[in-house]
């Protein structure tokens, strides 16, 4: 063996990572809209569900969240080591060495598929199993590399927590889970490409096919557009079916007018500096208008409860 | 074994972190175990009582 090859040998020995590096990996932020998204879909599902077998199921569903986004950095490294966005990851930063991070990743999706499985019931299982497995390999390992329409396809993947929810709860999918789905399906586009739009240059320089590089800016504005106009009905959809209450309604119709007025800012921008700023509140923005939406949902269905212990406090209810 | 391929010994850093990640595996190992017990009661429920004596 070499002298160097032997230094690298006994460097990759000894692990260098801190207990916070593995946490990093778990992608934290995005996690939380999972897990935020997660629990409104298992709250409003019909049929009982204990609340500690209900917290035990959106711990797994972080914790799965949390398991492809290991993965998603061990597989990414070397993209995430160009952009200056993720050049601070764990791995790209030494911390954490690509194996460590795929044994964590596959060692909490089994655990967490488990225990979902036996908490719940095996359909949230295996829906939580596909989950990760869209995101790694379907989103990570093949779309992201080949192709423009990466986040439309990929997009699935964080749709599916308040489906899981929903499962978990009644042991079947209906119009309402599929409709929860649909809502972050189409949500992740205009989202994503909001940021593609101010990344650009960090993305066409690691050689992630992102609409504005593949297809150019005003395919992309175009296409941001038209994604929030096809939002538009799917997000009201939920106060047609009758699961959605006026609240929903209202932060619907509101939420959906920033959205399609931010969209059609970005669609109409042409200056460099306030196209900056646009693309960037619709980035957040559309972050702010899911967690609303959802929000809502879990209001309303907590309201009666929320209203009875508030009037046994008041004394109304004596 | 040549000298590089001889262990070296760990910098006060390398062990600080080396205890700070065992305490963590040990704390989820013990998570885990409370979380399995935890999902069999609740699952079983008072069902956990009746069985024979």
């Amino acid at each position: 063996m070499s002298e160097a090859g032997a230094d690298i040998r006994r460097e990759t020995l000894i692990s260098n990572a801190d207990p916070g590096d593995f946490l990093a990996l778990m992608k934290p932020r995005v996690m939380s809209l999972v897990v935020f998204t997660a629990l409104v879909g298992l709250m409003i599902a019909p049929g009982h569900i204990h609340p500690v077998i209900a917290a035990v199921a959106i711990f797994a569903v972080a914790v799965g969240a949390g398991a492809s986004g290991a993965l998603n950095m061990w597989y990414d490294a070397d993209i995430d080591r160009v952009m200056r966005r993720t050049a601070g990851r764990p791995i790209p930063a030494g911390r954490v060495t690509a194996g460590e991070a795929k044994a964590f990743g596959l060692i909490l999706s089994a655990m967490s598929v488990m225990v979902l499985g036996l908490a719940t019931n095996w359909l949230a299982g295996g829906l939580l199993a596909f989950t990760i497995f869209f995101y790694v390999v379907i989103y990570t390992m093949w779309l992201k590399r080949s192709t423009a329409q990466n986040i439309v396809i990929g997009g699935a993947a964080g749709a599916f927590p308040p489906m899981i929810g929903w499962v978990a709860v009644t042991g079947s999918i209906s119009l309402e889970a599929i409709i929860l789905f649909l809502i972050i399906f189409l949500w992740t586009p205009p989202h994503f490409w909001a940021l593609a739009l101010v990344k650009n240059e960090d993305y066409a320089r690691a050689g992630v096919p992102m609409l504005p590089v593949v297809s150019g800016d005003r395919t992309t504005r175009t296409q941001i557009l038209l994604y929030t106009i096809i939002l538009t009905p799917v997000v009201l959809s939920p106060y047609w079916f009758g699961f959605g209450g006026a609240l929903y309604l209202a932060s619907a119709v509101i939420g959906s007018g920033f959205m399609l007025w931010w969209a059609w800012d970005i669609f109409a921008k042409g200056d460099e500096a306030s196209d900056r700023k646009a693309c960037w509140r619709m980035f957040g923005g559309s972050i702010l208008f899911l967690f609303a939406l959802f929000a809502s949902l879990l209001i309303e269905r907590l309201s009666p409860a929320l209203f009875q212990l508030v009037s046994r406090f008041a004394g109304f209810g004596a | 074994m040549s000298d590089n391929e001889k262990p070296r010994t760990l910098t006060a850093e390398e062990k600080a972190r080396q205890k700070r990640r065992s305490r963590a595996i040990g704390l989820a190992v013990a998570g885990l175990v409370a979380l399995f017990y935890v999902i069999t009661i609740f699952k079983m429920g008072p069902a956990i009582m009746n069985r024979p004596l």
